[in-house]
């Protein structure tokens, strides 16, 4: 519906604070009507570049650019992106009303406009009999929805946001998060949206940036980097992984492949040093079998721990060698598995795995 | 209105309300020692309270004693205290005094614990010793100090003349500038600390926030920063009106005898002519004011002077 979102391209940001660098040469392209995540752990550099993007925070290094115009050194006033801070950051002294209304009267609106524009968001974000409260009377999620409606009541080019969903408890969260989703739809804006909640961001996005130590490691897709995470920790941070150590990496008929405690493991074709490197594979990947496979990898392991999901068992094997590995089954696979005592075959389809470079 | 962010609260909590019973006789041993504990805070502040009842109230009451005996028995002092034209001169002159110096000063308190607060590094350290260094020093050496520097002979008069700005002295002290400005100098500080704590507690992300909806400083500061420290602003104000209303050694030395406030009125009431009965009864008089004033601070503006802004 809204024709006003626009896209940023932030080109070799970085940020210094004295010898510190927060943020390193980080080059990233936002799409315009994109819902792009900022995922890292604490200290990454996520606000910080979140702060440059609004104009809070001047980059010590790089350009900012959007549609075409440089950006770098437009005041925050003046670039207006709607933005939810972590602790939403709502005017204290100000009711539910007041606080939706204060950037359209700060726009010079007409009481009649605001009043108008205010009672429609209230209504869109389900705050209406609320009114009246001031942000203290407020329960978590209503705070949250208050902060929303306030980035977002007056159309904002861009919205970003910073762990907003950090102070809910879980059920609140997925319900904020759905809701921010549908908020992303009908206004059409462009989403910037901060947080260090892996399962948010692989849920929420249409594409997930990787931050770690200032650094932007991968930009991609919550598929892609999922399933093809650029390096080791990208692998690991976006959830659980078996990482396997292999040597004598070299392609084959089928795809690229090392050794493992004398079998060999192929994943699909890449690029490779050769040398040794890491196999790495999602847990929900792999079955278990009582033979090896012929058509799929296969690794000898035996059960040590099992754990209970609900919809899920979570199975903890070590290989003879003594490497671990974790598999994820529906619960009643796993009980069927289990009958054939603890001995038994890890496969996995020869295109689920992934060799990652050496290091990192 | 501000019930409501209780109940919530009693609403999460709700369920882990309900105990086991071998909780019960946990709480029933915890309840010994903290019983305990509250009378041995007593002992501790016990001193304190029979202190201020020995030196304060029971001499007050002999004092509202006085002002309903002498010299004869009956509210006779309270008539005269609102009828005669003196003493109501006075107390206008007072009230008019503390209105004057609460503003001025609590205006300048603000912007110095704006920059105490704010400022760059430098000029809050700065800020800190031009506020703490006349808070240590006597208010009796600073009514001195400043009858030296205002009075007809004094400093900024003689350089006037010499510079040839004017022929003949201005009237700087011995009046109501002079009790102002010497008031105002004493306060300011007593106005500039709960000021800076209600400025502390505003969150920086609800400034910036303003700043990212596209509001300029201007609009920031009065529409965001000065509501958010009004209870800062309503604290300051009661105690500076509070100090001034009793205020003796200032107005004396620089009223000279000419602007006369309350406190002065009792002294020369009890000491310079036989008229205790009236003293007394200016005395009570005063005592209620300040202690409905105090009321209110404590009623108002309690959050900001222990530090919690809102
Ligand atoms: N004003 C500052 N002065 C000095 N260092 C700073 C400043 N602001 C941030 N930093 C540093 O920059 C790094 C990145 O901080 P940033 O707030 O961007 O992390 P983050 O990824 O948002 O982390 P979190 O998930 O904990 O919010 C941190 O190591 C932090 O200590
Ligand atoms: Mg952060």
């Amino acid at each position: 519906m809204d024709t006003r979102a626009v896209g940023l391209n932030a080109i070799g940001i970085g940020k210094s604070y004295g010898a510190f660098r927060a943020l390193k040469d980080v080059s990233l392209d936002i799409g315009r009507g994109e819902f792009l995540t900022l995922l890292g752990p604490s200290g990454s550099g996520k606000t910080t570049f979140l702060m440059i993007l609004a104009g809070f925070e001047q980059a010590t290094s790089g350009r900012l650019m959007s549609e075409g115009v440089d950006i770098t050194a437009r005041s925050a006033e003046a670039r207006s992106f709607g933005m939810v801070f972590q602790g939403y950051a709502l005017f204290p002294h100000m009711n539910v009303e007041q606080n939706i209304a204060f950037p359209l009267q700060v726009r010079k609106m007409s009481r009649d406009a605001v009043g108008r524009r205010v009672a429609e968001m209230i209504q869109r974000v389900g705050l209406t009999g609320h009114e009246k409260k001031l942000p203290a009377q407020l329960s978590g999620g209503q705070q949250q929805r208050v902060a929303l409606a306030r980035a977002l009541v007056f159309e904002p080019s861009v919205l970003l946001l910073d762990e907003p969903f950090s102070a809910l408890d879980k059920h609140l969260r997925g319900r904020m998060q759905d809701e921010v989703k549908r908020l992303h739809q009908d206004f059409g804006t462009t989403f910037i949206f901060v947080t260090h909640d892996q399962s948010e961001a692989l849920s929420l996005s249409s594409r997930i940036a990787i931050f770690n130590h200032g650094e932007l490691l991968q930009v991609a897709t919550p598929q892609d980097v999922y399933e093809r995470p650029a390096n080791r920790f990208v692998a690991e941070f976006l959830g659980e992984i078996n990482l396997l150590p292999v040597e004598n990496i070299g392609d084959c008929s089928i795809g690229t492949g090392g050794s493992f405690e004398g079998a060999r493991l192929t994943g699909p074709r890449q690029e490779h040093a050769g040398g040794a490197g890491t196999l790495a594979i999602r847990p929900e990947h792999m079955s278990l079998a009582d033979g090896c496979p012929r058509d799929a990898n296969g690794v000898a392991a035996s059960i040590i721990a099992t754990t209970y999901l609900g919809s899920a068992m979570r199975l903890g094997l070590a290989t003879r060698g003594g490497t671990r590995i974790i598999v994820t089954l529906p619960t009643e696979t796993a009980a069927k598995a289990l009958t054939n005592g603890p001995d038994l075959w890890v496969t996995w389809p020869m295109d689920k795995g992934f060799l990652l470079p050496e290091g990192r | 209105m501000a019930a409501a962010a209780p109940f919530s609260r009693a609403e999460e909590e709700g369920p882990s309300v309900s105990l086991a019973p071998d909780h019960r006789t946990e709480w029933g041993r915890q309840a010994t020692p903290r019983r305990a504990s509250r009378w041995i805070g007593f002992c501790f502040i016990a001193p304190l309270l029979a202190f201020l009842a020995l030196v304060y109230v029971i001499p007050f009451l002999g004092v509202a004693e006085w002002s309903v005996t002498l010299p004869k028995p009956g509210i006779g002092q309270y008539e005269r205290l609102a009828t005669d034209p003196l003493v109501l001169s006075v107390f206008l002159r007072t009230f008019r005094i503390c209105a004057i110096v609460t503003f001025v000063s609590v205006t300048a308190a603000y912007a110095i614990a704006y920059v105490w607060v704010r400022g760059t590094l430098l000029q809050r350290r700065l800020t800190e010793l031009c506020i703490l260094i006349p808070f240590l020093i006597s208010v009796l050496t600073r009514a001195f100090g400043w009858l030296a520097l205002l009075s007809s002979r004094g400093l900024v008069n003689t350089w006037l003349q010499a510079s040839g700005l004017i022929d003949s002295p201005l009237q700087l002290a011995r009046n109501e500038f002079g009790v102002v400005l010497g008031m105002t100098h004493v306060l300011i500080p007593f106005a500039a600390f709960p000021l800076a704590s209600a400025m502390r507690s505003v969150d920086e992300r609800v400034l910036l926030a303003a700043r990212g909806l596209g509001a300029s400083r201007l609009r920031i500061f009065w529409r965001v920063f000065l509501p958010m420290t009004a209870s800062g602003l309503i604290g300051a104000a009661l105690i500076v009106f509070v100090f001034t209303l009793g205020f003796f050694v200032t107005p004396a030395i620089l009223g000279g005898g000419r602007s006369i406030m309350v406190a002065e009125l009792v002294y020369l009431r009890m000491f310079q002519s036989p008229d205790w009965g009236l003293g007394a009864a200016v005395s009570v008089v005063l005592v209620l004011i300040v202690g409905a004033l105090m009321a209110a601070l404590f009623r108002f503006a309690r959050p900001a002077m222990i530090g919690g802004g809102r």
